[in-house]
């Protein structure tokens, strides 16, 4: 049986198009999923195997970005999300979801603790909205299940109006002694502290990131594929291969 | 009836005043038919029945001048015209839809123009004029602005799912000292900076990619910016008709009702001035829409609704009046949820406020539909039902507010007879002194309308969706200008579309005939240089103009239009929707400044294989380059000659026979071969404003790749004597290709009987070196600073 995903989405999201086709294109069975219905009980997280929580303005990011999603998740739907976790299922957070992630402390969620905000993704440096492509590198040392294998550079597009990551000194040492720092910029677009692009869980289950691998699934995405051979893997594929091969 | 109008007894003047005082911009003939037709019924008119009348009659609603009798003298000899929008538009179209069987899916008679798609999906297209509201609060108008098209598209057809955006500005000289800017007007560069934020903030919020556009300043449009909004939709065929049926309830799915926007559509046909309020500006709320958009499109699928369309100019009254206006209908005003108390029925009627959409459901799906609505948090209200009584009924609390039948609603109201009048001017060839090229072609690169938009086009998402092909900004730094930007909706096929627009308004100064040859031109130009072709090719007209009264102002128009429809049929090409917005004229001080009239071609073009794309930016060296089209002596409203004051000259003409030829071999040129070093042609860039020189500038620097050319090899009218006319000329249906060197015989067979010229090569280095007409070389530039030029004025 296909291992099945669940595209959470709510109002403002805008990613699930994408996402939900990459999802279905590496082998998962994918739904997309309004949070109400989780709240209400009308669907189960539990029936999933991986929680994706795409990009877009939840809630029009109006108290800051993902802010009232990370409200809802932590508030409404109590301890699935953790739960979820412990039970040895696998989250993504991209861009907007990340962003959640960070809000309702789901990441780093040290100790095991998914409900304390640690770190924030904040304005970029240049005060507003950039849509770009980057460039970013794994320096994950094994713990992240979605980076196994990976030793070449991603390049995908960054669409993103608060993606500088922030912590306290202490915080970012944790983070780089308990190998939860899995992505950063090969050049940095948005002043992230140490160029930090994603970050995981403890367990390695758990990753948010700032790019949008998911919008590089075809050679025909890329900017330099008229200039370059560039094979139709495309780099971007790679982070949801290794999350369907950890089913297998 | 209640809030009765004193009205039939109402002599002239009087009649003209009322209209004034109720911002209602009906005329004395429309107010006057209005007069009898109340004679004839015995009774007053109720306040919200002359609201609906005028929301209705609007010239904004109904196009009043583009379907005018037009008395029009050119050079003395005189025309009658019955409708520019028939004898013009809609004929370019059902000639070319003669020769496409089956492209057409629905032209002109929805919020959006259809075309075929694939097998499965149609294409929709709309661009809107968002004009007033800008001037006034350039955050909110461009926000309401790009809200009102894109529910355009969701409300064509069944619903079409918005895939694209694209957004053309034209605002005042955005360096113009402060205290020069007139009292009552903002600042031309705080107008595009509010603006490009507006944009920003509602599309990228509601997920759509946007993916082309253009920016132009010019000191006319200083009192009245244009904002052109346009959205592309992908419908599931079989989706493109709908009809309410008799027993149908009208429900209101989205935004609540408040006072902002009221009149709105009347308000757009009036001059502005020093005094003009901004609380017909209507407020702006993408996440309110994003969830409507949502929940539409499952309804859609579901089967949920039999019509649908949105709110927008004139609010309910225009929604509920078009969706009814074959069945009659029955509206319970004070069921519309409120934003806050104390609105009168009248404004709940006609407000324009945003993020609502008006459907008309079948009793049997009504809870269905509204607990899908209220799963996600999107209130839906029923506030009536269709009923085939032919009488648009309005009520409030039980009491009847207003009466009016559909047919004199619809059907009423005097065709306006206008007059128009056009001189043409000799144009002369004018001969310029050759300077310094180099510094010529930096300044050129330099001058704004020109020069990159990267600072705006990276604020803007247009990766958003996953379709993303050819990206608004291309090359070996992803920096350099894209010609159309290709998007592929349907993630796992290879259909795609290509969207591009051509815009130059001042070429309408010395003929708009020529002005809407060379739009038309451009936007065509540009989808074809990505790897487009005439077949799939859609186009929309959006006419922003001074006073139509004027009949110099009408004559332009007039000449305008002719241009289109002579250009349109020369290719084939229909028009499918359009938009027109008059009265773009500023009173200071007693004295009217009008806007350039200036055409918006905007152009889709269905590709069946979008891997067939292309780039501008030079590629490889060793390459060759090549000018495909004919260049003449057109220096006359030129950029060259607008940076250097001169009046004179010819404005570039199109070459009807000949352009379309050069076009279908080259489009054939492109289609050959797969992976890249297959393929005959490696690069492709219109040849637009700047002409040659501007053209292979920005081809050098965006792939960062050297090269050298000749002026005396392009192909070009016997008389130039003069480098800066070849290289500056803004000659039309032109392109700069690069040829992969061994492919040349392959490319010359295909382009056999067209107008070619092999002009240089793609070189080692980091320069771009012209050789003149002498054989001497007269431009040496570093490729980095001309791009350094390119990219300096609009860093902000």
């Amino acid at each position: 049986m296909k291992p099945k995903a669940i595209v959470l989405r709510t109002a403002g999201t805008n990613c699930e198009y994408e996402t939900n086709h990459v999802l279905k294109m590496v082998g998962f069975d994918a739904d997309n999923v309004h949070i109400n219905e989780l709240i209400r009980g009308d669907k189960k997280l539990l029936d999933y195997q991986m929680l994706v929580i795409p990009g877009g303005f939840s809630h029009g990011d109006y108290l800051g970005s993902a802010k009232i999603l990370a409200n809802k998740m932590t508030y409404k739907l109590g301890n699935d999300i953790p739960e979820f976790i412990e039970k040895g299922n696998l989250v993504l957070g991209i861009c907007n979801g990340f962003q959640a992630l960070v809000k309702s402390g789901i990441l780093p969620g040290f100790g095991g603790n998914y409900k304390k905000q640690e770190t924030t993704l904040t304005m970029n440096d240049s005060g507003h909205f950039q849509d770009e492509w980057i460039e970013m590198k794994n320096v994950n040392k094994g713990k992240c299940i979605f980076t196994k294998d990976i030793d070449f550079i991603i390049p995908c597009p960054i669409n993103h109006g608060e993606g500088k990551f922030v912590a306290p000194k202490e915080i970012m040492g944790k983070l780089k002694s308990n190998d939860q720092v899995v992505f950063k910029y090969v050049k940095n677009p948005n002043g992230s502290y140490e160029d930090i692009a994603g970050i995981c869980d403890e367990s390695g289950r758990v990753l948010g990131l700032m790019p949008h691998p998911e919008k590089y699934f075809t050679h025909l995405n890329s900017p330099q594929s008229t200039r370059t051979e560039i094979s139709n893997e495309a780099a971007g594929l790679a982070i949801f291969r290794n999350a369907f091969g950890y089913f297998k | 009836m209640k809030n009765e109008i004193k009205f039939i007894g109402l002599g002239e003047k009087e009649l003209e005043t009322l209209s004034k005082d109720m911002l209602l911009s009906l005329n004395l003939k429309e107010m006057k038919e209005i007069q009898e037709h109340y004679k004839n019924l015995g009774r007053e008119p109720a306040q919200i029945e002359l609201e609906t009348l005028a929301q209705t009659w609007s010239e904004h609603c109904k196009h009043k001048v583009f379907n005018a009798l037009i008395d029009y003298v050119e050079d003395g000899k005189v025309e009658k015209i019955d409708s520019l929008f028939r004898s013009y538009i809609v004929k370019a179209t059902d000639e070319a839809g003669k020769k496409k069987k089956d492209f057409l899916v629905s032209v002109f008679s929805d919020n959006a123009g259809i075309v075929k798609f694939n097998d499965e999906f149609n294409i929709a297209f709309k661009v809107e004029t968002h004009n007033h509201p800008s001037a006034l609060d350039p955050y909110g108008g461009a926000n309401t602005g790009i809200g009102g098209v894109i529910r355009d598209v969701l409300g064509c057809g069944l619903g079409a799912k918005p895939i694209a955006n694209t957004d053309i500005f034209c605002f005042g000289e955005f360096d113009m000292p402060a205290k020069d800017v007139p009292k009552g007007i903002l600042h031309p560069k705080r107008i595009a900076k509010g603006v490009r934020a507006g944009v920003r903030d509602y599309g990228n919020r509601m997920g759509i990619p946007t993916v082309n556009g253009a920016i132009l300043f010019e000191e006319r449009y200083l009192g009245n910016p244009l904002v052109f909004c346009g959205t592309v939709g992908i419908i599931p065929k079989g989706m493109e008709t709908k009809a309410a049926k008799d027993g149908d309830l009208i429900i209101s799915v989205g935004g609540k009702t408040g006072r902002d926007g009221i009149h709105g559509a009347t308000f757009s046909s009036i001059e502005l001035d020093e005094s003009t309020s901004a609380a017909a500006v209507q407020i702006g709320n993408a996440i309110e829409e994003k969830k409507v958009l949502d929940v539409i499109l499952q309804a859609r699928d579901r089967g949920l609704y039999t019509a649908i369309t949105d709110c927008g100019a004139g609010g309910f009254s225009s929604a509920v009046g078009e969706m009814g206006e074959e069945l009659g209908a029955e509206v319970h005003l004070e069921k519309a949820p409120l934003k806050y108390e104390g609105l009168a029925p009248w404004e709940i009627w006609v407000s324009e406020a945003q993020e609502r959409m008006v459907l008309s459901v079948p009793p049997k799906h009504e809870k269905e539909f509204i607990e899908l609505c209220a799963n996600e948090d999107v209130e839906a209200t029923v506030i009536g039902e269709f009923v085939k009584t032919g009488m648009l009924k309005l009520l409030y609390n039980g009491e009847i507010v207003g009466d009016l039948e559909m047919d004199f609603l619809h059907n009423g109201g005097p065709r306006r007879e206008l007059k128009a009048k056009w001189e043409n001017k000799k144009e002369e060839k004018i001969s310029i002194k050759t300077g310094n090229l180099g510094e010529d072609l930096r300044k050129l690169l330099s001058h704004p309308n020109i020069a990159s938009k990267e600072s705006t086009i990276r604020q803007y998402d247009h990766e958003v969706q996953g379709g993303s092909i050819i990206k608004p900004l291309v090359g070996a730094e992803n920096d350099g200008p894209g010609d159309a930007a290709i998007v592929r909706p349907l993630l796992d096929k290879n259909d795609g579309v290509a969207i591009a627009n051509g815009i130059n308004p001042m070429y309408g100064d010395i003929d708009p005939y020529w002005m809407a040859a060379s739009a038309v031109d451009e936007a065509v130009r540009n989808i074809i240089s990505v790897g487009g072709n005439l077949e799939g090719i859609a186009l929309l007209d959006n006419f922003c103009w001074g006073n139509p009264e004027k009949e110099d102002k009408l004559g332009e128009l007039v000449r305008t239009v002719k241009g289109c429809y002579d250009t349109a049929t020369a290719y084939d090409l229909p028009f499918i929707s359009g938009k027109d917005s008059f009265y773009n004229e500023f009173i200071l001080k007693g004295k009217t400044i009008a806007i350039p009239g200036t055409l918006l071609i905007s152009a889709i073009g269905v590709m069946k294989d979008c891997r067939k794309r292309i780039s501008m930016d030079l590629k490889e060296e060793g390459n060759l380059i090549y000018v495909v089209g004919k260049t003449f002596n057109e220096m006359g409203a030129g950029h060259f000659a607008l940076l250097n004051g001169i009046k004179e000259g010819a404005v570039p003409k199109v070459r009807f026979k000949e352009a379309r030829k050069n076009f279908e071999s080259l489009v054939k040129a492109i289609a050959v071969g797969g992976k890249n070093d297959e393929r005959i042609v490696r690069a492709c860039h219109d040849c637009s404003e700047g002409g040659l020189g501007v053209a292979i500038a920005e081809m050098a620097f965006a792939g960062m790749k050297s090269a050298e050319i000749e002026l005396g090899k392009v192909l070009q009218e016997e008389e130039i004597k003069e480098d800066a006319v070849i290289l500056f000329s803004e000659s039309n249906s032109r392109f700069v290709v690069e040829v992969n060197a061994g492919k040349k015989k392959e490319f010359e067979e295909i382009m056999k009987g067209c107008e070619i010229s092999e002009i240089g090569e793609v070189s080692g280095g980091n320069e771009l070196a012209i050789k003149g007409l002498s054989g001497k070389e007269i431009v040496k530039e570093n490729l980095s600073e001309l791009k350094e030029s390119w990219k300096k004025t609009l860093r902000w």
